[in-house]
């Protein structure tokens, strides 16, 4: 654990990196003090070239899982940085700034006895919400899982989930596996079987127009939702104010004050 | 002193880099700006990677001067370090006004007037900036050195067509230093969306990218002035800092390398140190202007 919020900049060997869907890679690095430190839902940045100024700036990167000597994460490559990344070999050293962010409120988890652990992850959101139900299956909590992904060969993290004894219910946008349509339609007709409100708690992690859709289905059926919202960073650290995030409560930002948010706090451009 | 400072915007309160650095040996901490009002500053996103470089948008979102003087310079002095205050303001009475509250005790070591945030409009003079405009630069300075009487620096804009000309300006007004340069004018397209990338569309560029131009800058400034000359833009490393004292600049602000590690600022200094020893110079002065051409 980490009560004062510490934050180091690391070297970490590179333990393995491979590439295990047609987008995703997984990294495994060795952070014996982050494994400690980190929560689920925070992040760290990582700096994806040595002596290099471009890309400039660290890349952030949401913790997948966490084991007693390190952390993995589960990427795509999308740009110059992620694919430095994706080149990097097994006992190569990393430089990486973390933990950061504020992840999932684990304190409520204990303050109330959620009967329903609900789950929702659009296609990359399967990240911190796997290091969540990796950490709340050691409680034996009961957890739905909805992922979401646009065909099954997008899919990723299913076994990684599974494993965790959660519930998985699969949606693909062209129905190749699961429930043919949006993961949050299919959590709709699970939440319309009769799920009470108030002992029922969502964890939501996904493209935008998800998230905005979460957290109509949050203030509909009364049940608290917590999702994931990020912007683009420069430092990480709350030091730049580059991330700014509207809500309710003023402009918060998403490195520091999040990426966790509570949905009801957003101020979407959809409300 | 310590001649390596870091810059506006790039340290925010301070507070956010207690992990990885001592405040007490950084030359001096230029604060995010200040304005008389609190600030939400632009719309997400603000902030977008270029090559070498960083975009930003950010808008002087700040809590407004009474909020800084309560919240803020207390937790700064406590570290020990030299604060320099960043202040702005929409027009030139807003400028005084919030130079006049900054300079009410408890008050920081010195001022730097923000007349050159691309991410703002001023009004009142012929150019939407008035780091672009010689005579209201002018006209700015010596009424906030009348305000104050303390020390004051001039942040300049290198959006002009001749960075000499308002800085010759500045310290006609009485300018005790000028730093250069802030951002230069910038924005990045999402050719896919067909969309630009920063919410508020224009931002101001910085880091290693805008280096060159930053070196020139001061360069000229140097040759045209006689107050001292602070320099900022990309730098990266203490050879960088070199660089610009061999350009003629007496100090230096570190500003984008802080977000790319934030530890870098002992590091930066001690190269910077190492340098000096190499060229057995021991004083700043030794090094200042010293570019043999």
């Amino acid at each position: 654990m980490n009560p004062a919020g510490k934050k180091k900049i690391l070297q970490c060997r590179v333990l393995s990196n491979r590439k295990i869907t047609e987008e995703h890679y997984m990294m495994g690095i060795e952070a014996p003090w982050l494994a400690k430190a980190a929560n689920p839902g925070q992040f760290v940045n990582i700096k994806a070239g040595d002596n290099t100024t471009d890309p400039l700036l660290r890349i952030p990167m949401g913790i997948y899982k966490v084991r007693p000597g390190g952390i993995s994460f589960l990427y795509k490559v999308i740009g110059k940085g992620t694919r430095l990344l994706a080149e990097r070999k097994k006992g190569e050293t990393l430089d990486v700034l973390g933990p950061l962010g504020k992840g999932f409120d684990l304190a409520l988890l204990k303050r109330k006895k959620f009967l329903d652990i609900i789950m929702v992850s659009g296609g990359h959101g399967v990240v911190p919400l796997n290091c969540l139900a990796e950490h709340l299956s050691d409680r034996g909590s009961k957890i739905d899982f909805f992922m979401g992904a646009r065909t099954a060969g997008h899919i990723a993290g299913f076994s990684d989930v599974r494993k965790t004894g959660a519930r998985v219910h699969i949606a693909t946008d062209d129905g190749t596996r699961g429930y043919k349509g949006c993961v949050t339609d299919l959590l709709v007709k699970h939440l319309d079987r009769g799920y009470a409100g108030k002992n029922s708690v969502i964890y939501a992690c996904g493209p935008r127009p998800m998230i905005a859709v979460i957290k109509n289905i949050s203030m509909r059926y009364g049940v608290s939702a917590q999702v994931t919202y990020d912007e683009y960073m420069a430092c990480g650290i709350g030091a730049c104010r580059g991330c700014a995030v509207d809500t309710v409560e003023g402009i918060k930002l998403a490195c520091k004050d999040g990426p966790v948010f509570d949905a009801e706090i957003l101020r979407l451009k959809s409300d | 002193m310590n001649p390596v400072w870091v810059a506006s915007g790039t340290f925010g309160s301070g507070d956010e880099f207690r992990d990885f650095v001592d405040l007490k040996k950084i030359g001096a901490v230029i604060t995010k700006t200040v304005t008389m009002a609190a600030r939400a500053g632009n719309p997400s996103p603000r902030v977008v990677e270029t090559p070498s470089g960083l975009l930003n948008s950010i808008g002087l979102e700040n809590g407004g001067i009474t909020d800084f003087k309560k919240e803020i310079l207390p937790g700064l002095r406590k570290t020990g370090t030299r604060i320099i205050a960043s202040i702005s303001g929409s027009t030139e009475m807003e400028f005084a006004d919030c130079a006049a509250e900054m300079n009410k005790k408890p008050a920081p070591d010195a001022l730097e007037i923000n007349l050159s945030c691309p991410n703002v409009t001023h009004k009142g003079g012929k150019y939407a900036l008035f780091a672009q405009d010689p005579g209201m630069t002018e006209k700015i300075v010596k009424s906030l050195k009348r305000v104050t009487g303390g020390t004051l620096i001039v942040k300049l804009t290198p959006n002009v067509t001749d960075i000499k000309e308002i800085a010759k300006a500045a310290e006609t007004g009485g300018a005790d230093a000028v730093s250069l340069v802030n951002t230069y004018f910038g924005m990045a397209v999402d050719a896919g969306s067909m969309r630009p990338l920063l919410g508020n569309i224009t931002g101001g560029l910085s880091g290693p990218a805008i280096k060159p131009m930053a070196l020139k800058a001061v360069w000229d400034v140097y040759n045209a002035v006689k107050i001292p000359v602070i320099g900022i833009g990309g730098i990266m490393t203490g050879t960088d800092i070199a660089e610009f004292m061999l350009c003629g600049a007496t100090a230096v602000q570190l500003g984008t390398v802080n977000f790319v590690d934030p530890a870098c600022y002992p590091k930066i200094l001690k190269e910077f140190t190492g340098y000096m020893k190499r060229k057995k110079i021991t004083r700043i002065k030794d090094l200042v202007g010293k570019l043999q051409t």
